[in-house]
């Protein structure tokens, strides 16, 4: 069996828990196991029945009223008597921010780990060849896990599609889980100053990382965006150092944005970066490190010295432009 | 108030990478190193916490080969008061839980008020040393910290955490606790000279751990140059300025955006 953990905030689904369901789907396919996903909630958890709707086997609720706001320490305890009652061979999950804060404690406590983050899977000889990003996305390593099961597998946003998920019929079930104290106490979720720059919405994006150097300079990537009709974007260390505000921020934890260009200056492209801007619709990468993984997902790459490439292009567009 | 700061030392983040003739890991002997991203940030909050409390001590905790003795020292530099090695020469074929198990035997009697940990590291980034560590030392976690209530510090701390686009949230948690700390949470400071002086006489203590095995842990198998997805077009051939005038020829006839 392999149990996949579907995540909500006050029952309403996290979508990127359909990647993982599809990603259960897959390999259980290909091991001959079966998926039965697990919802942990302090009720009789009204998304259970939108998840019943898939190919599953089953959908559980692991109930108890410690797990209506979600900690660490209640979902620990959640899991480890969900795991040891049903046994699984592989538990499935997506690497969300909220998986990488329990999933390992939870693993840590059977004697096991997670290998996290993957990208892709393949199955060989009944057991799972898991491929994991390295080296802020400069290599990739093949990994085994040995011992015996459950084994622990996150799965990267992006790394399967949620609407390729099959739709079945499944039974619901509710298991009572113990959950013992809870260590810290959580306020409510809250949005910082609600994102002035909506950048979801930007036809073309000009983007700058950490190649950009210091921020008077961000003035040239400003130029660029200008003539070309287009909003400014950075990546993390650049809104990190002040350069940019956060809302310019495209990233894991910044916006996901999928323009009709993405210009991407200086930015070497950790995965961080790239999963929020992959589902551009062209890449472009400026970057003088012809190894930076940014042109792994680049449609046009030029290696070079962006102080050169830049303003040579703002010239050439203004011409093109007339 | 004893804050431990666990930090690591990872290929610099611009190096060019060759992989090792086993196919498992760098070649690493060709690298230049630098401190992990995250840990300078966790050892700059630790660093602050202290101030603002006014007393107490931050202990800086590295598992690693010899030559991590580099971070250990620019760690005492910028503050920290002492520093334990945990000297494991091939910690790149050591697992996660193994790591973690290494390190609470390491700091297990020091009865930290609080461990920090950066997110993750930038060369393996398992990303679960810490939240393992917390576990095996019976202690609660809180992961990507992005910013610390300095002034609510007592029996509790509270920490604000991030949450995914551009959500956060606020937890109260019971110390002895774990954090590991997104970058930029604070501006990091330089050593100074004083600093580089003081550091001189500060104690680093070097202990051997015994790793036990593990047969639960991951193995990398093979590491290579990712698989290409798209097919990228590369222009001008290395001169940037030509580059960009093919640049611009095809946004007007390819993309169509001019």
């Amino acid at each position: 069996m392999i149990l996949v953990f579907v995540e909500h905030k006050n029952c309403v689904l996290n979508k990127t828990s359909l990647e993982a369901i599809t990603a259960a789907q897959s390999i259980g396919k290909d091991l001959g196991l079966k998926v039965t996903a697990v919802i942990p909630c302090d009720k009789d958890c009204a998304l259970a029945q939108e998840i019943a709707g898939y190919d599953l086997e089953k959908v559980i609720i692991a109930k108890n009223e410690k797990l209506g706001t979600y900690t660490p320490d209640g979902y620990a305890d959640a899991w480890e008597q969900a795991i040891k009652a049903l046994n699984p061979q592989y538990v499935v999950m997506s690497h969300t921010y909220q998986v990488r804060d329990f999933a390992p404690k939870v693993a840590a406590r059977l004697g096991r780990e997670v290998v996290g983050d993957c990208i892709r899977y393949t199955a060989d000889g009944g057991r799972l060849v898991l491929t994991r990003r390295i080296f802020l996305g400069k290599l990739d390593a093949d990994v085994t896990v040995g011992g015996d099961a459950p084994w622990f597998v996150t799965f990267q946003s992006g790394a399967f599609r949620g609407d390729n998920a099959a739709k079945g019929t499944a039974a619901v079930e509710t298991m009572d889980v113990n959950v013992g104290e809870i260590r810290m106490t959580p306020e409510d979720p809250f949005q910082e100053a609600k994102a002035s720059v909506d950048l979801t919405k930007s036809e073309i994006i000009v983007a700058v990382g950490r190649g950009i150097k210091s921020q008077e300079n961000i003035a040239l990537a400003q130029q660029l965006a200008d003539v070309l009709g287009a909003d400014l974007a950075a990546s993390r260390p650049i809104c990190d150092s002040d350069w940019l505000p956060i809302d310019r921020q495209i990233g894991s934890s910044g916006q996901t944005v999928a323009p009709k260009v993405y210009i991407a200056l200086g930015i070497s492209g950790a995965i961080q970066h790239i999963v929020g801007m992959k589902n551009a619709g062209t890449i472009i990468a400026v970057n003088k490190d012809s190894e930076a993984p940014i042109f792994d997902i680049a449609d046009y790459g030029i290696v070079g010295d962006l102080f050169e490439a830049v303003p040579v292009m703002i010239e050439e567009i203004k011409k093109a432009k007339g | 108030m004893k804050i431990i700061v666990l930090m690591k030392q990872v290929a610099n983040k611009d190096a060019v990478l060759r992989i090792g003739p086993d196919e498992k890991w760098i070649n690493e002997a060709d690298v230049s190193q630098q401190t992990n991203e995250s840990d300078g940030y966790a050892l700059e909050e630790a660093l602050r916490v202290k101030e603002a409390k006014g007393e107490g001590e931050v202990v800086v905790c590295t598992l690693g080969p010899q030559s991590a003795k580099t971070v250990i020292k620019d760690a005492l530099a910028r503050g920290a008061d002492r520093a334990i090695h945990v000297v494991a020469e091939n910690s790149n074929k050591i697992s996660p839980y193994q790591i973690a198990k290494a390190i609470a035997d390491a700091i297990r009697d020091e009865n930290a008020d609080l461990v920090f940990a950066g997110l993750q590291s930038d060369d393996a980034s398992y990303g679960q040393t810490g939240v393992v560590l917390a576990e095996l030392l019976g202690i609660p976690h809180a992961t990507i910290v992005i910013e610390v209530d300095r002034t609510s510090l007592g029996e509790t701390l509270r920490v604000k955490r991030e949450l995914e686009s551009g959500w956060y949230q606020w937890f109260t948690y019971q110390l002895p606790s774990l954090m590991t700390i997104q970058s930029g949470i604070s501006q990091i400071r330089y050593a100074s000279l004083k600093g580089i002086m003081a550091a001189k006489k500060k104690e680093i203590k070097d202990v051997t751990p015994s790793i036990e095995a593990f047969a639960g842990g991951q193995t990398i198998e093979k590491v290579y140059m990712p698989l290409k997805t798209k097919q990228t077009q590369m222009l001008g051939n290395g001169d940037a300025k030509a580059g960009a005038v093919e640049l611009v020829e095809k946004l007007k006839t390819e993309v169509r955006v001019i």
